[in-house]
């Protein structure tokens, strides 16, 4: 996959040492930094970090029980609302979310409770002899699910506990989505997305196929005939193009393929890495491959963002690690041109400066060459056109590259329901897909449950 | 800074922080440590005639907070456990080298006067600056008929301190057990046997918690546990209130009182102080954090003395015992209503759970799309304190005082009671 890179040195060091770089970045509380932790919260009520929460976890709730040593009571709190709870403990930016909305994050005090370390410390801590949760008597239906991120398994998950049977169909090899292929390796380290999903399954009830990709070897139509509902969780899969000459040329990629096989690869010593390196983008996915990088032994990272900090979507905290492993930031640079040397490769970029002019970005003429041995794009993902191609597909209405849905996440299709990223506006969040996955599958199971009263009545 | 020395029935010392009898007072080695430190005196622990005593292993426990700090303590020690001869002799050399610090020894005998006779005249021979008698020990001393056997028993009080007072010149300071209905009998009968002073509260029958795995309470002796006595931050309310008690009853005013119970800092201290206390004695918080906090007491007590413009600690001893009356004295007619600072507020949403659920419904919750906001139905109000004790946040519930424009009525006045002694208006 980075065939792109080829001509590029190997990463320094031996897989071992690189590895190292590569555990997590913040360290899990211990259990007396959890007592302590846990004694801090105020046990509020009607509590802003839970209706900050995109799946409304009862925080005050998990804390108290923590605090009071009832790990799996706590684990059970944020996992019959969240079955993600672990991975969203870890991924979460819950600088802008549960911590953002502590009442203790107030202008005297400043120090929210670390709501999100406590989630983790109750999810790693807890010990359940089975899955904790019971599914309900088999209602004799099957739903078919396409795509096994956190929105298709969190969906899945909750189809099984409703009593249904659920088939999950996966492109990749493995299943967890953006939590298996997408994360920054440090923020969910080692096999956790793996360990996850195989407590997530242990419920039992869902079948996963892998390889069946949507639009080449699964048809909709035929998901349609053969199942009860269907349910799209089917992600962003193709990263946004500059759209301009030399796109590509080696020595330039989507920083998500990177993340991908840096994430998979056994052997980091056999990564390509540049010594100079330009990110254009300012999400966390920027952050994730800037900070990647600098972790891989590139001497220059350069974040490049066509408007100013403030207008990031990565959040401060994101942004504080960038600085911390020295990426440099360029703001006001818009690209303008790759630059390719005598062999067709990329040598860096041009930018062209740019400034707000009555509330419009506009370029200022002014030049800026970058140099680099690689340039990654992490400006976006849109859905991959030829996923949903097939007569029925087409049916499905859209929202500029998102499959619309109504409320209860019903896309046209009548039996047809989406949700995660091939859906959400904004913020493309683990806990958001889960929310999504969760929500759908009790709209699923309503409207099959009220087709069968009716068919009964 | 204020001068801290104290006359205390006739009993001289350079500040009011005594330790009371206890571990820390133990041996000559704790006491010239706690001098050192600064202490103005110490009740040397509890002498009893020999053989000592014996103590088991395991003796103490605790309730802890929420940050594993320390709410109450739980002792099952006995009196000392080292020969009346090597105390004597202890006490006799550390009142010598720190002639200026209040030397009180604490005693306890058997309920027979021979006893006392013969011991009376050894302890005064050591110098000391006078005796308690431990009336007190609630656990293991009362199964022999010591202790808080005796302390419950007002007739024995009274006996007992008598027989002091003839076999000895020293001030005699009688310490209670809080174990009994009415702290006021075994005072007042005290006081009637001719005790120069009392010492409350001895420690409160107790049991902390339980390892429920093995199903026994702590502290676990073998398989078995007992029953120990209560102190520190847990038990001081329960010790203002009867010291209070004393320091306004009638019989029993005037009487100097040295307060012991849940004293750990300088205001605890001048609360016990301004209740009716000559003197304190601390014993848990310098067992929890060793005997230097005496400096931190003696600066903040200083320091508020002379912020509030008291000369010494006699100016102000006693100054909220006029305040301190029956419930049926206090005013019919006073109302406060609680007022919540929005600028303080931090949308915990506490106040109103407590007030909805338990209390009057006077905590509005307003939903101001994903703010809340929090507001006081002055109208259902009572004033009761629930909200502003359930706040996080100092200062940001405050109960305000109406002004109902009518005058003072208290309950023996008020024509709601059917036992009204004046009705109004024919008063």
């Amino acid at each position: 996959m980075i065939e792109s890179l080829q001509h590029l040195p190997l990463a320094a060091g031996t897989h071992g040492v690189l590895a190292e770089r590569f555990s997590d970045l913040a360290p899990a509380l211990t259990a007396r930094q959890a007592a302590i932790e846990s004694a801090r919260c105020l046990y509020c009520y009607d509590a802003p970090c839970t209706r900050a929460c995109p799946t409304g976890i009862d925080v005050a709730s998990f804390i108290r029980n923590i605090h009071d040593q009832n790990i799996e009571g706590a684990a059970i709190g944020i996992l019959k609302q969240n079955i993600f709870g672990g991975a969203c403990s870890r991924v979460c930016p819950t600088e802008i979310l549960c911590e953002d909305a502590c009442v203790r994050n107030n202008d005297a005090e400043g120090q929210p409770v670390k709501i999100g370390l406590l989630q983790r410390h109750a999810i790693d801590n807890a010990h359940f002899e089975t899955h904790p949760f019971q599914r309900a008597p088999s209602t004799g239906k099957t739903i078919a699910v396409v795509g096994a991120g956190p929105a298709g398994l969190s969906c899945a998950h909750r189809l099984a506990m409703l009593g249904h049977d659920v088939v999950v169909f996966e492109a990749h090899g493995k299943a967890g989505g953006l939590n298996e292929y997408g994360i920054a390796k440090y923020k969910l380290p080692g096999d956790f997305a793996q360990r996850e999903v195989e407590f997530l399954l242990s419920i039992g009830g869902i079948q996963v196929q892998y390889g069946r990709i949507l639009g080449a070897n699964l048809q909709l139509r035929d998901l349609h005939t053969r199942y009860d509902a269907v349910f799209l969780a089917i992600g962003l899969q193709a990263s946004r193009r500059l759209g301009l000459t030399g796109e590509d040329a080696p020595g330039l990629m989507a920083a998500v393929d990177y993340i991908s096989t840096l994430r998979q690869a056994r052997d980091l010593a056999a990564l390509p890495v540049p010594r100079r390196a330009i990110v254009i983008g300012a999400g966390n996915t920027a952050i994730d491959m800037a900070v990647q990088l600098k972790r891989l032994g590139s001497e220059e990272v350069t974040l490049v963002y066509r408007r100013g900090v403030e207008a990031m979507s990565a959040t401060g905290h994101e942004i504080d690690i960038a600085k911390a492993h020295f990426v440099r930031m360029r703001t006001w640079a818009a690209p303008l041109e790759v630059l390719l040397d005598d062999a067709g490769r990329v040598r860096g970029m041009r930018f062209e400066e740019t400034r707000m002019e009555d509330g419009r970005l506009v370029a200022t003429g002014a030049i800026v060459e970058i140099a680099a041995d690689a340039v990654f794009k992490a400006i976006g993902q849109h859905m991959d056109g030829d996923s949903v191609v097939d007569p029925l597909a087409l049916e499905l209405e859209r929202d500029g590259d998102r499959i619309r849905v109504d409320s209860d996440f019903r896309t046209a299709l009548p039996g047809g329901y989406a949700g995660g990223d091939c859906i959400a506006p904004g913020q493309d969040l683990t806990v958001q897909a889960v929310q999504h996955g969760k929500l759908a599958a009790l709209a699923i199971h309503n409207d099959i449950q009220s087709v069968h009263t009716k068919a009964g009545a | 800074m204020a001068d801290l020395s104290i006359d205390f029935c006739g009993i001289k010392s350079p500040n009011p922080f005594w330790l009371a009898s206890a571990p820390p007072t133990d041996k000559a080695y704790n006491v010239v440590r706690a001098f050192e430190a600064g202490w103005g005196g110490v009740v040397w622990k509890t002498l009893g005639e020999d053989p000592p005593a014996v103590n088991v292993s395991s003796r103490y426990s605790a309730l802890h907070g929420k940050n594993r700090e320390v709410i109450g303590f739980n002792n099952i020690e006995l009196i000392t456990d080292r020969s009346l001869e090597i105390n004597l002799r202890e006490i006799t050399a550390v009142k010598k080298a720190w002639p200026d610090r209040a030397m009180i020894v604490s005693m306890m005998l058997p309920c027979e006067e021979a006893p006392w006779r013969d011991i009376l005249p050894l302890v005064e021979a050591t110098g000391a600056d006078g005796i308690e008698l431990n009336f007190g020990c609630p656990h293991g001393m009362p199964e022999r008929g010591m202790g808080a056997a005796v302390g419950q028993q007002p007739d024995l009080i009274e006996l007992v301190t008598r027989w002091c007072k003839t076999y000895t010149r020293l001030p005699v300071i009688v310490k209670l057990t809080p174990n009994i209905t009415d702290v006021r009998a075994p005072a007042r009968a005290a006081l009637a046997g001719g005790a120069d002073a009392v010492s409350l509260i001895n420690t409160i029958n107790s049991i902390t918690h339980l390892d429920l795995d093995r199903m026994v309470a702590y502290p676990i002796v073998g398989g078995a546990s007992t029953h120990g006595g209560y102190c520190g931050a847990a038990v001081k309310p329960i010790a203002l209130n009867m010291v209070a008690e004393i320091a306004r009853d009638p019989v029993t005013r005037g009487l100097p009182i040295s307060g012991i119970g849940g004293i750990g800092n300088w205001r605890d201290a001048a609360e016990f102080i301004a209740l009716g206390a000559g003197s304190v004695q601390v014993c848990t918080a310098a067992m929890l954090h060793g005997f230097r906090i005496v400096d931190e007491m003696k600066d903040g007590l200083s320091r508020w003395i002379d912020a509030q413009g008291y000369a010494d600690i006699a100016a102000f001893s006693r100054k909220a015992v006029p305040n301190t009356t029956d419930w049926k004295y206090l005013d019919m007619n006073y109302q406060v209503i609680a007022h919540i600072d929005q600028d303080k507020c931090i949308g915990c949403g506490k106040c109103h759970i407590a007030c909805e659920d338990t209390s009057h419904q006077a905590v509005a919750r307003l939903v101001e799309g994903n703010a809340r906001r929090y507001e006081i139905i002055d109208a259902e109000c009572v004033g009761c304190n629930l909200c502003e004790i359930t706040c996080p946040v100092e200062g940001c519930i405050t109960m305000v005082p109406q002004d109902s424009g009518k005058p003072y009525m208290n309950w023996m006045q008020d024509p709601r009671n059917p036992r009204a002694e004046v009705a109004l208006g024919e008063a």
